[in-house]
């Protein structure tokens, strides 16, 4: 059994206050230490903001040691210096709430320590790969590793927020165990699969912060753009001087730098580092831990989502649903046949009989001198022998083929009737169970009990939705393909792959790419491992084995077959969040233009004062609004940043008319109001 | 009324050319497949070089750019050297004298790169060869040029072009031989022969005879430094003009026979000529719009293309005319205040001017029938932003070329804001593209901007009459001209005899040509070989109105923007304080007469 899918644990390691104090300190810290020139030019954009900054400070300090007025040069260098650190501060916060996670995560690892096979005790952190550890009831297991000996049940409520215990078995696909994780029974041996410091959560943490992070290869495209831009404005600014002195006015330095800052793209160059880090916080807030932040932006362009049927697409066990009498057979005695032949089944599918049985008003007693017959491999069949009026009187339940022998071989007659049923019973989708009895050394087939998978409510809809999102769904199952259409029909999953092998999918995921399509699929068996690394999104299970989990991008901590969607949505979310941020970065150029364009000439030429659409109060406090709002505009947007662009799954035409006009409108539209309202304040204040 | 005949006319002509073009450039089934046999020894003679199943050789971004530059090169010296010594070789019965070799470059460059900036007077400074090898034969090899790298741009797009099986062959975008040659035998060669019948049984000169003289009615009286001398007889340059100025327009070329162009009656005589050349100014553009569409088999894209396209012309006709019909300012007052006709043709009136003007600054084309310089402060601002977008229908071929650089910038930030890593027709837009679009965009700003400051600083190399905003138009103007290809002129700039416009403006001609048309190939070429995701209803969507929209305001931001304090300070300036001297700082306005006054200014100055 795969641990139980946790929908609650990701909102409880969601901090819901993005500025919580615990966060505020270190990004204040690094809005500070990130000033340093060698760390800012990794950032063309806000390179260009900080050498503005030193040459306008630069200015100001000549001007106050040759006794000029300076306060004008002074503030915008202020300034020009506090848009810089609002962006470091942005990249900061997001780093320290990546960090913070992720160590929450770890913290439950740190100073167990951990029983050696052959009796040495060590400290966790001092164990390598290869390590064989016993941990018993009770004790923490030290460290990420597989089990190669025992089963347990494993308490992973510190990693997953789920207090359900999981079990965990040598030799199965659940086999991984986790650091920090509790085992409640039971005793295993466990192999350590991770060098100190190297396991996913150090990885994951190290991604997050600044020094082991690599920008994405869309983050490089978006960055060779925003630097051209810069590099744009730049020629449009150095330009400017010869252009105004040949028609007679003249624009001071500060004012030029003033005027580049504010056109190029600061927003959107301020905040993409923190974009990029806060896609993998809200992956590991969803307990995915990313190898890399690449694999999270390639989640966002999946065109196919491979998903397991059971857990995923179908409650995890097949439920009794429907009791289909042969002619001639009295529909209550097949109920009570069937009921009574599943009195001691421990299966849930046995379970699931009696209680339909039930339902439809029939209560077997309890049999004299019952003998259960438990299903095996060879017979395929289970029941109940027991007493009866007429002598021993025995019940038999299992699939079509083999039931119909056992009766055949006991001298009993099957029509094509019971083949008739069963076959409309697989295309209804649900699995044909055959009952048949001996009674008086007469051997009959009573009829067909129907087991059908259920499909998890709300998945016809997210189906639909991923649908109109552009992707498609293809359903994994081991069912026969009759079964496997019917579900697949049910659950409105576009295709589907029936009695998959490890193989098959392999073959499919190939298949796709060679199609241009980019395929994400969850597994956890080791036999997965070759699909999951083959597939542009391999989510491993925790709970899966060690291979699994190196073969793949990212490892799911909650082992929750339905991430996969949530996944595509946070890589889907990062890239918005980018492209919008984006947008409203360019659009609002235009406001800015027509703050400081007439400013710069309104002294010399008042006639322009027509371009003063925003009637502000002076040329100075045009400037100075303009620089304030795009200093301000970046601590303003850090939320958005942080949270992203709030998604609503749709196609891609709504999403972009809907970004559009929220971003490209609100771009051009707000600064307007920003710029002007800003004015209003210097003017009241008479600061300007 | 003769703007809506014009629009109407050219979109009734150019659906049905358009799909022609696109059928044989496809290789499919013509009328014009007689010309095979002709194609054929055309081939024999470039050394193009055959497949086993006798399809042309296909070449990849970098054959085919090469093919490009090296042909270009190899006319462009050829050129070069008939200029600088026309005066020794044949044709030339008015005994024209050679050029010097700053003005030779300049005109070579100019014309190779389908520009048609003219620093000359043609009719007084070019021989009948150096009119006909220098300038026709250009004429028609540089559109083609243009043309033909817009299919291998729409092949890369396709993945390549499709071989016998009909499969696209990634990376191959066909073969620069042929498709020139077709594209000059197939539309250039026959269109331009209908128009110049056309332009011929209007009055325009074709003739091999040299020039006419005629007896003036009225004896003239001109004073020339204080020695009057009277003039009785007329001199009146002729020769194959109508050939000429059919393929000047044709080929958004521009450069015509006389210095001031179609503003000329021996140019343009008849208002009908005047409608005929306005439509032969967008016909081929706005067909290959039409052709786009069919040979990408995407129809829906084609008529995006062509309505941002008919959007932007509409907008910037419409402005152009309202401008040039507010009365001049200089006139307020006065009896004859009226629509703007300083510098008009009476015969063609502001409005024609005005659409005219339109259409040839959207296209690159060039031409002109009326004086730029003259128009009003905004409507030279109309004028200019039409350059400065460059691909309202554009140059032939390369209005969407440049548009193109923007549908990648375009697809880019729309890609993201639908949750997708960009993609074009299914094909990623990563790093490398993004590095070349980067590339192309900066060196608009950066030519046209750096010359324009670096000339107004410079008072030895400014030369122009005009002190303050106009003065400051007509240089960036001049600058902008030639970024675009356009080859229209403020005229008052004295760039004809200056070695610094001549030789910067050389420089600018070839940079601006070759590497905006270079880059998009290479992303075309880059994207060919790239894997093709399927097309979803998560895919952003190229073809739909909201798309449009989002490249319309691309253009707009990220190409006006930058111009936008040049055009404050010169046109906008100009229009809102008018020519009164600046409140403060009088001194920094120079005075004019210290820069050198360009000789024969009004006559052959850049007025094209």
């Amino acid at each position: 059994m795969t641990a139980i899918p946790t929908q609650s644990a990701a909102s409880k390691n969601r901090p819901r206050n993005i500025f919580a104090p615990e966060f505020m300190r270190p990004a204040v810290r690094a809005a500070f230490t990130k000033l340093d020139p060698r760390s800012t030019i990794r950032n063309p954009v806000m390179f260009v903001v900080e050498l503005g900054a030193f040459l306008t400070l630069y200015i100001a300090v000549a001007n106050i040691v040759t006794g000029k007025a300076f306060g004008y040069e002074l503030t915008i260098a202020l300034l020009l210096l506090l848009t810089n650190v609002f962006a470091n501060f942005a990249e900061g916060l997001a780093e320290a709430r990546g960090k913070a996670q992720a160590a929450s995560l770890r913290a439950a690892r740190v100073g167990t320590l951990a029983r050696k096979q052959g009796g040495t005790q060590v400290s966790s952190d001092k164990l390598v790969r290869g390590d064989r550890v016993i941990v018993e009831t009770g004790e923490f297991i030290p460290g990420d590793g597989e089990i190669v000996e025992g089963i347990a049940t494993v308490d992973e409520s510190a990693i997953t927020g789920e207090s359900a215990p999981v079990i965990r078995e040598a030799g199965t696909d659940h086999s991984g165990v986790t650091g920090g994780t509790k085992v409640l029974s039971d005793r295993i041996v466990v192999e350590i699969t991770s060098q100190p410091g190297e396991s996913f959560l150090d990885r994951m943490i190290a991604l997050v912060e600044g020094a082991s992070r690599q920008k994405t290869p869309n983050e490089i495209a978006l960055s060779i753009l925003l630097t051209a831009l810069t590099l744009v404005f730049v020629f449009v600014v150095a330009t400017l001087p010869a252009l105004s002195s040949f028609v007679g006015a003249t624009v001071s330095v500060t004012t030029l730098v003033a005027l580049l800052v504010c056109l190029i793209p600061t927003t959107i160059g301020g905040l993409l580092p923190a974009i990029g880090i806060a896609g993998m916080d809200r992956a590991l807030q969803a307990n995915v831990i990313a190898k890399s932040g690449k694999a999270v932006e390639v989640a966002g362009d999946v065109d196919i989502l491979l998903l397991d049927k059971t857990g995923t697409i179908t409650i995890g066990n097949r439920q009794a649903t429907r009791f289909a009498p042969l002619s001639g057979v009295n529909e209550r005695d097949l109920i009570h046949a069937a009921a009574l032949s599943s009195l001691s089944d421990p299966t849930p599918e046995g379970k699931s009989i009696v209680a339909l049985a039930r339902s439809l008003g029939v209560t077997p007693e309890a049999p004299v001198n019952p003998e259960f017959i438990e299903f095996t491999a060879q017979t395929r069949m289970s029941g109940v022998d027991f007493d009866a009026a007429g002598g021993r009187v025995s019940i038999r339940k299992g699939a079509s083929d083999r039931i119909a022998r056992f009766v055949t071989e006991l001298g009993g007659k099957t029509g094509s009737e019971l083949q008739t049923l069963t076959d409309e019973i697989a295309r209804a989708g649900g699995t044909p169970l055959t009952v048949m009895q001996v009674d008086r050394s007469e051997a009959r087939v009573l009829g067909v009990v129907a087991l059908s998978d259920i499909v998890k409510p709300g998945m016809t809809e997210r189906f639909a939705q991923l649908r109109r999102m552009g992707l498609r769904t293809v359903m994994i199952t081991g069912d026969n393909p009759l079964t496997a259409e019917a579900i697949a029909k049910l659950a409105g999953v576009d295709g589907f792959l029936a009695e998959a092998t490890p193989e098959d999918k392999l073959q499919m995921i190939r298949d796709e790419q060679a199609a241009g399509k980019l395929v994400a699929m969850m597994g956890d068996g080791t036999n997965d491992a070759p699909a999951l690394a083959q597939a542009d999104v391999g989510l491993a299970m925790n709970s899966g084995t060690q291979a699994a989990k190196e073969a793949g991008n990212m490892v799911d901590l909650d082992s929750d077959p339905t991430k996969l969607i949530e996944v595509v949505e946070i890589g889907k979310q990062l890239l918005i969040t980018r492209g919008s941020l984006t947008t409203f970065s360019i659009a609002n150029d235009v406001a800015k233009y027509f703050a400081i364009l007439p400013a710069l000439f309104i002294s010399v030429f008042p006639a322009l004062s027509v371009l003063n659409v925003m009637r502000l109060h002076s040329a100075n406090s045009a400037i100075l609004s303009a620089v304030i709002f795009n200093a301000l505009v970046i601590p303003a947007l850090i939320p958005l940043a942080l949270r992203g662009v709030k998604y609503t799954p749709g196609s891609a035409d709504s999403l972009l008319a809907r970004n559009l006009l929220i971003y490209g409108l609100g771009g051009i539209v707000l600064p307007f109001v920003g710029i002007k309202a800003i004015d209003l304040l210097l003017s009241v204040l008479h600061l300007s | 009324m003769t703007i809506f005949l014009t629009y109407a006319t050219v979109l009734l002509l150019a659906w049905p050319l358009g799909l022609y073009i696109a059928r044989f450039m496809r290789g499919e089934g013509t009328f014009s497949d007689v010309l095979n046999p002709v194609e054929r020894s055309f081939y024999r003679l470039l050394g193009v070089r055959f497949n086993a199943d006798g399809s042309a050789q296909g070449m990849t971004w970098q054959g085919y750019a090469k093919a490009l530059l090296f042909s270009n090169l190899f006319v462009g010296l050829i050129a070069l050297l008939i200029f600088a010594f026309q005066g020794t070789l044949p044709l030339n019965p008015d005994k024209v004298a050679n050029m010097p070799w700053w003005l030779s470059l300049n005109t070579a460059a100019s014309f190779i790169t389908n520009t048609n900036w003219q620093n000359y007077s043609g009719q007084s400074q070019l021989s009948y060869l150096s009119q006909m090898v220098g300038i026709t034969a250009l004429q028609v090899m540089t559109p083609a040029a243009g043309m033909a790298v817009m299919f291998a741009l729409l092949r890369g797009l396709m993945g390549g072009q499709a071989g016998r099986d009909g499969q696209p062959q990634a990376g191959n975008l066909g073969n620069y031989w042929v498709d020139v040659t077709r594209l000059s035998t197939r539309l250039l060669v026959p269109v331009a022969f209908v128009v110049a019948l056309l332009l011929t049984w209007q009055g325009v000169p074709s003739t091999f005879s040299s020039a006419k003289t005629a007896n003036l009615v009225e004896a003239q009286t001109i004073t020339v430094d204080k020695e009057a001398t009277t003039v009785s007889t007329q001199t009146i340059p002729v020769g194959p003009v109508a050939a000429l100025v059919a393929i000047k327009q044709i080929g958004t070329n521009g450069g015509g026979w006389y210095g001031p162009n179609s503003a000329t009656p021996l140019e343009n005589p008849t208002p009908l000529s005047n409608l005929i050349q306005c439509i032969s100014i967008i016909l081929i553009p706005v067909a290959l719009i039409f052709a786009l569409g069919a040979f990408l088999r995407r129809p829906r894209f084609g008529v995006m293309i062509m309505g941002i396209m008919s959007v932007m012309s509409a907008a910037l006709t419409f402005a152009a005319v309202m401008a040039e019909r507010a009365s001049n300012p200089a006139l307020a007052g006065l009896a004859a205040a009226g629509g703007n006709l300083e510098g008009k043709e009476v015969r063609f009136g502001s409005d024609a001017t005005a659409l005219w003007a339109a259409l040839t600054t959207g296209t690159s084309n060039g031409s002109v029938n009326g004086m730029h310089d003259s128009f009003s402060a905004l409507g030279g601002v109309t004028a200019q932003i039409s350059m400065f977008l460059n691909d309202i229908y554009g140059g032939v071929g390369v209005g969407f070329i440049n548009m193109f650089v923007f549908v990648v910038l375009t697809v880019f930030i729309a890609g993201l804001m639908v949750g997708r890593t960009p993609e074009l027709f299914g094909r990623k837009i990563e790093v490398r593209e993004m590095k070349i679009a980067s590339i192309v965009i900066l060196l608009q700003p950066l030519l046209i901007l750096g010359l324009t400051a670096f000339s107004l600083a410079t008072p030895s190399l400014t030369a122009n009459l005009n002190p303050g905003f106009h003065g400051l138009s007509e240089v960036l103007y001049a600058f902008n001209s030639m970024y675009a290809n356009n080859g229209s002129a403020f005229a008052g700039l004295g760039t004809g005899s200056s070695v610094w416009y001549n030789v910067a403006g050389a420089c600018e001609l070839i940079l601006a040509r070759y590497l905006p048309i270079i880059g998009p190939l290479a992303i075309a070429g880059l994207l060919s070989v790239k894997k093709v995701s399927p097309e979803t209803s998560g895919t952003l969507r190229v073809d739909t109105p909201v798309f449009a929209t989002t490249l319309l305001t691309v253009m707009l931001l990220l190409q006006l923007l930058n111009f936008a304090p040049a055009l404050v300070l010169g046109g906008v300036s100009e229009h809102l304080v008018g020519s009164v001297k600046p409140v403060t700082t009088p001194a920094a306005t120079r005075p004019a007469q210290t820069r050198p006054t360009p000789p024969q200014l009004v006559l052959n100055g850049a007025s094209k």
